[in-house]
């Protein structure tokens, strides 16, 4: 009885518990920072006041310690997580590789900054996320011909690359440092290589064809393994559940020092006040945390022209429509999302109509077409891949049967004469017989 | 048999009409003349009666030591659409298009299945349904069989009384009621086409002979409504269709051509061409297909032969004739040569179809089709299963066939030619012994009955000049009778005994046929073979239940859409039982298909990888009988795989996975044999099992070796279910990977 009377009361709790749930937001607001040294708090706080800004929780604490863990009683405590531990040879608490990896595979964010000398643990998790950091520990990425340049003559391996991939979606709309010339963004650190059996792994930055990974202080005496614009220096993945990996070789490109200093690029006139590091990570940060770039696509619908209710079942050549939303995260609230590109496929082992849909542009895409000749289990299917956005990836099953019995046409007009031939024989075979019977 | 081997013996006083003195009825003898026909109608009856609920009751083994279930895989399908047909009645039935088999493809059901199977027993349970017995359709499905098989018996009757007389009737009636030929394929639970079709088969035939000898319009339109039912439930009607014309032409030839063997071929054939038509499976397959071009042919031929008939008539002149018969046959022959030719060059007839060819040429399947040869039952038949599916009958044939040949007749002949297409067919293919055996049966009947009709009247006229002679009354017309043949059997002094001897001989073997057929519809006839069972080490049965735990799984614990990929030969059972989509079943009408899966489950994990993610299969079920010894698994059938899918896919190479031509499994077997999808699904983590007292951990019991590779990772897919003897194992195809 007492059982029953806290479930009744708990009835009209519902829907305050349900709403509390509901609300899609793919850009979660808490974040495990780990660090190797609480003094990067204060070294890079214009990265992170930049995410705290933005509302973001941040949640920081030493790589070894040991009370940090990801999840528990089987939910996950953080929607992000950013390593900016290079050297941590092992995580304190319960986490290790395959937490990490588990909490990607489970749609959640990571970003990743490495640095000469990173740990075998932090190479890992890059391998499985498609990367791999030059194998030597103490190489850094040298550029003799595109370095930033610097008071003191140093040894190259600050670097000021200017070769961003060309991607609103992942880097913003508007333009790196707004002056009439792009800045440079800083970079120092190690050199990566993208695996190539990967197809979700892309570089955002990388180096000129002149840079090379090797260590600056020993002679060069084999050639470097890793050389020219096959260097990458930051890296994103976006898995196939949508979970977002950043992957730079440098930790310093994250400090206030790089932020703040002014850069030269070697053999450039000019001279930026500010490097680009700020804005470029910061707009990347926001593709990372799904702040940009997420779609997702609901409400799909098919139904026969002119009826309303989606059916089980298709005839061959029925006329139907088909229409689904899609609506793009502007990292507050969803926005239709505009496009005309976005194609569905009718699909059995192969797209048997493969129709661009149209948009209303308040995010609602639909297309009508006639179902083929041919009978089936199909498939409504859209692979929407677009750089920089979420894939889209939606197949609704119906099979598609053949005409019935009463639905063939009951005279075909053709075949008349056929018909003629077979009354006028059954009544001449009637008048033969009574005439050879009767006749005499 | 015995019953009516002794029904027999006490009945000839009364059948053979010279023997008439019974002791015990003398003095009512004259009274009584009626009387003794009716009691002969009495003996039959009842005769008939006792073997229609032997016929039933002996193919109920199965249910009394498993349970009233639906036995082995084609008749979970035709269970299943018996079901929807009764759910949702004929029309959607006749316009079922199945989503959930050969997927993505569908089926439709409706367009290529023989509807007769499943209509007869829809219509018995909704029969039942209306007298108020609350059944459940499957104990109708389950029973179907049986019950034709004892109406059969009823046929079998009828047709021994046309073609020989009443005695061979009820001989056939009982022969056939136990014959182990039939019950094979027609046991409580086995559900499928054969089971009625028989009886349709037999129908027909005993209807067009019924015809022939009658030359009766109604019975000719009978046995076409019969071949009718025939084709709307077995596609055997094949045989019907060329049988009949064979046997037309052989009359022709013979010099037999008669009034009413023209009227009963052609109305038989027209009308029964006209119905069968209405089967949508068959279509316009009697005028457009090879095979029935036979029956057309003999069709116009018999025309041919009225009109000559008929010229002969108005010219009266035999040289004349003779002119005329010449010119006219060879243009028929050239206008049928032409017309066939034409048909098949324009593609407007369609060319044999490979069963067909491979039952005129053995050979054939084994070299060109796979997928047919690949069938146990279209396997040759072996010699010993002849014996053990006859067993004396296969003596008693040719004894028949030489009664037959003494008392030549339309009827006689069509038995003869029957027996024989059919004993060849049987040779051919295993499944057709099935066909062999109602011409077996009747043979062999003609044989016994004519046999046990004489040595009776030897023993009987003996008898009776004994008891004459001793005195007593006797009629006078039959006295005298008895007397001359007795002087004439005085001749040979042991005869009688002789007789008596080989009566008990016939009675004996008669008795030995009986006991055989029982032991072996109780051995090897009703295993359900969804069900194993085996003797354990101390003699109790042990039932290997692991099909329905299996299918039962997937049925409760997959998404309701999820696709399940296995071999053909589980098809069927996984729709019906786990009711999952499959990507092949039973059905084997398209051969690119199976090859796709036959080239899946032969590849290496990564291709096969590849062909299941383009399939979107969600499940793999493979059947493993190396923990229990159970010798038809998957890998035992493994290299028809292989040569399906290398038929269609020339990158699978059968030598491959043999070594030396020799196919193993252990260590000495083909790299790629150790490595395939197969081999990989069935002895995963086999290699830590140990399965047999004193035998290293991964021995293969059904085998009988020691498994080569012992390590198997599976890097696509995943053990999902295992069922508790290992029997069937279900595999998850994993997701791609989320970061690659």
């Amino acid at each position: 009885m007492s059982k029953l009377l806290i479930f009744l009361t708990l009835i009209p709790l519902l829907p305050i518990l349900t709403t509390s749930f509901s609300p899609e937001n793919p850009s979660g607001r808490r974040v495990l920072v780990l660090l190797d040294d609480l003094a990067l708090k204060s070294s890079h706080s214009v990265f992170f006041n930049s995410l705290q800004s933005r509302g973001f929780d941040l949640d920081f604490k030493l790589a070894d310690d040991p009370k940090i863990g990801l999840h528990r009683y089987g939910q996950y405590l953080y929607d992000g997580l950013i390593l900016f531990c290079p050297t941590t040879e092992r995580f304190g608490g319960s986490i290790d590789l395959a937490a990490i990896l588990d909490f990607v595979d489970s749609g959640h964010d990571l970003i990743i900054a490495a640095d000469s000398n990173a740990s075998d643990l932090i190479r890992e998790i890059a391998t499985e996320s498609g990367v791999d950091f030059d194998e030597d520990p103490a190489a850094l990425v040298i550029d003799h011909s595109s370095y930033a340049v610097s008071n003191t003559e140093g040894d190259h391996t600050l670097i000021a690359s200017d070769e961003y991939i060309k991607s609103d979606v992942i880097l913003g709309s508007k333009k790196i440092e707004a002056s009439a010339d792009i800045a440079p963004v800083l970079f120092q650190g190690i050199g990566h290589s993208l695996n190539p059996s990967n197809s979700l792994v892309l570089k955002v930055l990388s180096a000129s064809p002149s840079a090379y990974s090797s260590n600056p202080k020993s002679k060069l005496s084999n050639p470097p393994s890793l050389t020219g614009s096959a260097i990458s220096l930051v890296s994103i993945v976006q898995a196939r559940n949508n979970a977002r990996i950043l992957i730079s070789g440098s930790l310093s490109m994250f400090s206030n020092r790089f932020f703040r200093s002014e850069v030269q690029k070697a053999g450039s006139p000019t001279k930026h006040e500010k490097s680009g590091n700020e804005q470029f990570l910061t707009e990347l940060s926001k593709w990372v945390f799904h702040e940009r770039g997420h779609l997702k696509a609901m409400n799909v619908r098919h139904h026969k022209a002119g009826e309303a209710d989606e059916p089980t079942i298709y005839r061959v050549n029925d006329d139907l429509e088909y229409s689904v939303e899609i609506y793009e995260w502007s990292g507050a609230s969803w926005e239709p999302y505009v496009a005309d590109d976005v194609q569905v496929q009718f699909y059995m082992m192969s797209p048997y109509v493969l129709k661009n849909l149209s948009t209303d542009k308040k995010g609602s895409y639909f297309t009508a077409f006639k179902v083929p000749d041919v009978y089936g289990v199909f498939q409504f299917k859209i692979e929407y891949q677009r750089l920089g956005y979420t894939s889209l990836s939606l197949s609704k099953q119906i099979p598609v049967r053949p005409f019935k019995h009463n639905e063939y046409e009951r005279f075909i007009p053709a075949a008349y004469p056929y018909y003629g031939a077979a009354f006028s024989m059954m009544t001449g075979f009637f008048i033969f017989t009574a005439v050879h019977l009767y006749s005499k | 048999m015995v019953g009516a081997g002794a029904g027999a013996k006490k009945t000839s006083p009364e059948v053979v009409k010279s023997g008439s003195g019974s002791s015990t009825m003398l003095m009512l003898k004259l009274k009584l003349k009626l009387k003794t026909k009716q009691q002969e109608l009495l003996l039959r009856v009842s005769i008939l009666c006792l073997v229609y609920v032997l016929a039933f009751i002996t193919r109920l083994f199965s249910v009394l030591r498993y349970e009233s279930m639906i036995h082995e895989f084609d008749p979970y399908f035709n269970y299943r659409t018996t079901l929807y047909l009764t759910e949702n009645g004929f029309y959607e039935f006749w316009n079922w298009f199945d989503s959930d088999s050969w997927y993505p493809l569908g089926r439709i059901i409706g367009g290529t299945l023989y509807p007769g199977l499943m209509v007869t027993a829809a219509i018995i349970y909704w029969l039942l349904r209306l007298l108020s017995f609350a059944v459940h359709i499957r104990e109708v499905c389950v029973l179907t069989a049986p019950f034709f098989a004892s109406n059969t018996t009823i046929v079998a009757y009828f047709f021994g009384k046309e073609i020989w007389d009443s005695g061979a009737g009820l001989v056939a009636a009982a022969l056939i009621a136990i014959c182990p030929g039939y019950i094979s394929r027609s046991v409580a639970g086995s559900y499928d086409n054969e089971g009625v079709a028989i009886f349709a088969l037999l129908f027909t035939f005993y209807l067009f002979v019924k015809a022939v000898n009658t030359g009766s319009l109604a019975w000719a339109l009978a046995s076409a409504f019969g071949y009718f039912y025939m084709v709307s439930a077995w596609g055997g009607y094949v045989f019907i269709i060329n049988l009949i014309p064979l046997y037309v032409l052989v009359l022709l030839v013979t010099g037999r051509y008669s009034m009413r063997l023209y009227v009963a071929y052609n109305s038989m054939y027209v009308v029964g061409m006209l119905l069968a038509m209405q089967i949508r499976f068959v279509g316009f397959q009697h005028v457009q297909s090879g095979e029935h071009m036979a029956a057309m042919g003999v069709f116009f031929l018999m025309q041919v032969f009225y009109m000559l008939d008929w010229v002969k008539y108005l010219l009266g002149d035999a040289k004349l004739f003779q002119a005329f018969l010449r010119i006219t046959v060879t243009t028929a022959l050239a206008v049928g040569v032409i017309a066939l030719g034409l048909g098949t060059a324009s593609g407007y007839i369609s060319p044999w179809t490979g069963r067909f060819y491979s039952l005129l040429d053995p050979t054939y399947a084994k070299d060109h089709i796979p997928i047919i040869a690949s069938v146990s039952e279209h396997q040759p038949t072996a010699w010993s299963s002849f014996m053990f599916d006859f067993h004396i009958l296969l003596f008693l044939f040719p004894a028949g066939l030489y009664f037959c040949f003494k008392r030549l007749s339309d009827a006689t002949i069509f038995i003869v030619m029957y027996g024989l297409t059919s004993m060849y067919f049987a040779g051919v293919m295993v499944r057709l012994i099935l066909v062999a055996t109602p011409a077996v049966c009747l043979i062999s009947a003609i044989a016994v009955s004519a046999t046990i009709k004489n040595l009776t009247l030897v023993a009987r006229a003996k008898d009776n000049n004994k008891v004459s002679h001793s005195g007593s009354l006797k009629g006078s017309a039959s006295s005298s009778k008895a007397s001359s043949k007795a002087s004439l059997d005085q001749s040979q002094p042991f005869q009688r005994n002789g007789a008596i001897a080989l009566l008990l001989g016939a009675f004996y073997l008669l008795s030995k046929y009986a006991t055989h057929c029982t032991w072996v519809t109780s051995e090897a006839y009703s295993s359900p073979s969804i069900v194993l069972a085996a003797r354990g080490a101390h003699g109790q049965r042990v039932i290997f239940d692991d099909y329905r735990e299996a299918y039962f799984w997937l049925r409760q614990n997959t998404p309701p859409d999820a696709k399940v990929m296995s071999w053909w030969d589980y098809g069927y059972q996984i729709t019906a039982m786990g009711n999952r989509t499959v990507i092949v079943d039973n059905n084997t009408w398209n051969n690119t298909h199976i090859a796709t899966v036959g080239r899946a489950m032969s590849s290496y994990e990564d291709e096969a990888y590849e062909i299941m993610r383009s399939l979107d299969v969600d499940y793999v079920l493979v059947v493993f009988g190396g923990v229990t010894g159970y010798s038809s698994d998957d890998i035992n059938k493994f290299l028809w795989m292989v040569r399906i899918g290398g038929g269609v896919f020339p990158i699978i190479k059968e030598p491959d996975y043999l070594v030396n031509g020799e196919y193993r499994v252990d260590k000495g077997a083909a790299p790629k044999m150790l490595n395939c999808l197969m081999y990989k699904l069935s002895y995963y983590r086999f290699g830590e099992l140990t399965t047999e007292y004193g035998k290293p951990p991964g021995y293969d019991r059904a085998r009988g070796v020691e498994i080569g590779n012992k390590d198997i990772k599976l890097e696509y897919l995943e053990e999902a279910f295992t069922t508790s003897n290992w029997i069937v194992r279900i595999y998850k195809v994993k997701p791609p990977n989320n970061r690659w």
